[in-house]
């Protein structure tokens, strides 16, 4: 749980109100080490969360969860299994709506409007946000198809050339595009797992979100495809914002800007990924990110 | 790779009990396989007999025997005002038109009686053959044409060769004069037997020879059409909408825990639920095809959506998940994503439904499609049978004749309700989808 500076508190939730532009200027990364480290200090952010705290039935699965994703940076999201860190990104594009008996309560902000509020449209919301899970997932249909599934429902490619152009667009930037340009109708399914996660990379930025959220993107790849992933995810914060739960603690120090650390529902510490590597306050974080468990 | 000495002894001795135990297991693994072996090769046998049978008493029916006989068309008995008015054509007497033809093809028959059993040897329906070749071309009327015509039942029978001669005349149905004017008409060639293409276009008859199971064949067609077009939407909508958007409470559990009950309840439950919903509340037809469709569109109703939700739960909800992210909303989630991947699963599923519908015989017992019915059903709501009602009436039938026609429904059944399997598991194979 991050114990935020009582001042924070009532900024931010005068700032909620204000237009978007000016909450995001005003705000600053403000964690438990900004007195420290001071990394990136004025970096907008993108996500805020505020007092999150989920629950699967009666079971509550997070609790008081307070973070903020930097605009174009990417945030690691590190804990043992079962942590709720999955849970957390999940409710940033309220995929948790699709799982039964699952209650959120708190706030979270996109650009600074709460994404639970009654009148935001769900299906608009995730289509500013893409999603890679942890499985690849591709629908078994043919590469072209599985990028193209998601600008064609959202409307954004006015003819079949433009839509094209999104396609190649999309494969290229998921450092696909070389190695299927000859086979674009050939099944989605029948590339590699390395392959089909870039592919599904392709299909989530093929609706051009702003943000993307990435569940254990490489954990059911081998290591040159892991690393090819990683490469890619350095490259894509250019134009996107980007949240990834990972179990691998390298992989967290070598992607990430700022880490997170989940343990039993509750956000630990959080603060850039050097100081928590290198510097962590608490001693849970110290204990896991030196494998002592987890 | 050979170790050294590996195909000598075992470098290592196994004790005495342990030597029994390794047998023992050897044992117990051959004796479960024997049981296997005899379970499958018991059913097998079973099957081949009832196959070899149901065949072995059905083929004949697809054989039919026909007398070819001169037959003089004589004017005098057909249009003795020379009108030629085809409803006076239609009317005329042809049965003097086959005595007097069948008198002149055996002279030597003078005898009342003896002229009656000769007669017998033709089907009643030869009569009618004879008015459709005149009404069809008038101008044979006085012309003398060899015309090949319908044996009777009996006749065709002993044709087959199913009715022994040896035996004690009061012991068969046909005399021993009639045998021996049939060997008379085998010796004179005019005695054949081809294939029996009316047992597919006839409807049902009091006469076996002329009895077809093409009546049945439209009744069972327009019955299915109405189930399909009743249980198909009905089932895939409640299926698709408790599965993906139904919330899980204790009345969707209550729903669900009924409608696999549903899928339990003997047939005939749903016949008495018909007769007194459609027949006595709503007034449609008896015996049409309209009510029998819809009792039985009833029946099958669970199993589809049982099915339905099965091949929608199969699909697996990563792909749900994924057309989640990219944004697509929950009826495109289903219409462009899980359906598609479900419809090999949904139409076995039906079919497999469809072909228990075809099948199925006591619900349509009790709404009254059990009735005798010469006629072809122009459609859904005329009256009707369908196959296995046929195959029953005839089975109920005491008429010689009809034992041939039962095996031979049974067959066409059979055929269908292979063929409607075929087709589940082409679709499942072809369309199977992996990932």
């Amino acid at each position: 749980m991050t114990e935020r500076e009582p001042d924070m508190m009532p900024e931010a939730e005068v700032e909620a109100e204000t237009p978007e532009t000016q909450y995001r200027a005003s705000f600053s990364l403000k964690t438990k080490d900004a007195a420290g480290t001071g990394a990136d200090a004025a970096v907008p952010a993108k996500v805020t969360a505020r007092d999150v705290c989920v629950f699967y039935g009666k079971k509550q699965a997070l609790f008081n969860v307070n973070l903020d994703v930097a605009q174009h940076r990417v945030t690691a999201l590190i804990g043992p299994s079962g942590c709720g860190k999955s849970t957390f990104l999940r409710c940033i594009n309220r995929m948790n709506d699709t799982i039964d008996g699952c209650r959120v309560q708190g706030e979270v902000r996109l650009d600074g409007v709460d994404v639970n509020q009654k009148n935001i449209d769900v299906v608009q919301l995730r289509s500013r946000i893409g999603m890679v899970f942890q499985k690849p997932n591709p629908f078994p249909k043919s590469i072209y198809e599985n990028v193209a599934y998601g600008p064609r429902i959202h409307g954004l490619a006015a003819n079949g050339r433009e839509l094209d152009e999104i396609v190649e667009q999309s494969l290229r930037r998921a450092g696909l595009f070389d190695e299927v340009h000859d086979r674009l109708h050939s099944p989605g399914t029948s590339l590699s797992g390395g392959q089909q996660q870039r592919l599904c990379i392709a299909r989530a930025i093929a609706i051009s979100p702003e943000l993307i959220l990435m569940d254990e993107p490489c954990s059911s790849l081998d290591p040159i495809a892991t690393a090819k992933i990683e490469e890619l995810i350095d490259e894509l914060r250019s134009r996107f914002t980007i949240v990834i739960v990972t179990h691998n603690m390298q992989q967290a120090a070598r992607v990430s800007q700022y880490t997170a650390f989940f343990h039993l529902g509750h956000l630990v510490e959080f603060g850039s990924t050097e100081y928590i590597f290198t510097n962590p306050t608490e001693e849970r974080t110290q204990d896991y990110i030196t494998g002592r468990f987890g | 790779m050979s170790l050294p000495g590996a195909s000598a002894a075992l470098p290592w001795q196994l004790s005495d009990t342990a030597t029994r135990r390794v047998r023992r297991r050897k044992r117990a693994n051959v004796r479960f396989q024997v049981y296997g072996i005899g379970a499958i090769v018991i059913g097998l046998a079973i099957l081949a007999i009832l196959l070899a049978t149901v065949i072995g008493k059905g083929t004949g029916a697809f054989v039919q025997t026909r007398i070819t006989l001169d037959v003089a068309f004589n004017e005098k008995i057909i249009d003795p005002d020379g009108s030629r008015d085809p409803v006076k054509l239609g009317q005329a007497d042809y049965a003097a038109l086959l005595k007097e033809a069948v008198a002149a093809s055996f002279p030597a028959v003078t005898a009342r009686q003896d002229k009656r059993d000769l007669q017998k040897l033709f089907s009643g329906d030869a009569r009618y053959e004879l008015r459709d070749m005149v009404v069809n071309d008038p101008s044979i009327i006085g012309t003398t044409r060899s015309v090949s015509l319908l044996a009777a039942s009996d006749t065709d029978i002993f044709a087959k060769g199913s009715m022994a001669r040896d035996i004690a005349e009061g012991d068969r149905r046909l005399t021993d004069k009639q045998i021996a004017w049939i060997d008379e008409l085998v010796a004179k060639n005019a005695l054949e037997t081809n294939f029996n293409w009316s047992f597919f276009t006839n409807a049902d008859s009091r006469a076996p020879e002329s009895a077809g199971i093409g009546g049945a064949l439209i009744g069972s067609f327009y019955t299915l059409l109405i189930t399909l077009a009743v249980c198909f939407p009905i089932g895939m909508m409640a299926a698709v909408y408790l599965e993906e958007f139904a919330p899980k409470n204790r009345l969707t559990d209550l729903i669900e825990v009924n409608i696999n009950n549903l899928a339990a309840v003997p047939s005939i439950i749903f016949g008495l639920l018909g007769l007194a919903i459609f027949i006595q509340a709503f007034h449609l037809p008896r015996s049409a095809p309209l009510v029998g469709g819809l009792t039985l569109a009833l029946m099958i109703l669970p199993t589809i959506i049982v099915v339905t939700r099965a091949a929608l739960k199969a699909v697996p909800p990563s792909i749900r998940e994924a057309a989640y992210g990219v944004g697509a909303s929950p009826i495109q989630v289903v219409t462009h994503h899980v359906l598609p991947l479900a419809v090999p699963g949904i139409a076995t599923g039906t079919i497999i439904g469809m072909a228990r519908a075809l099948g199925e015989t006591a619900p349509l017992l009790i709404i009254g499609m059990v009735a005798f019915i010469v006629d072809f059903p122009g459609g859904p709501t005329d009256a009707a049978t369908v196959l296995p009602v046929q195959i029953f009436l005839w089975a109920d039938s005491p008429e010689r004749g009809f034992e041939e026609k039962t095996a031979a429904g049974i067959m066409v059944l059979l055929a269908f309700l292979i063929l409607m399997n075929a087709i589940a598991i082409y679709l499942r194979k072809r369309f199977e989808v992996r990932w």
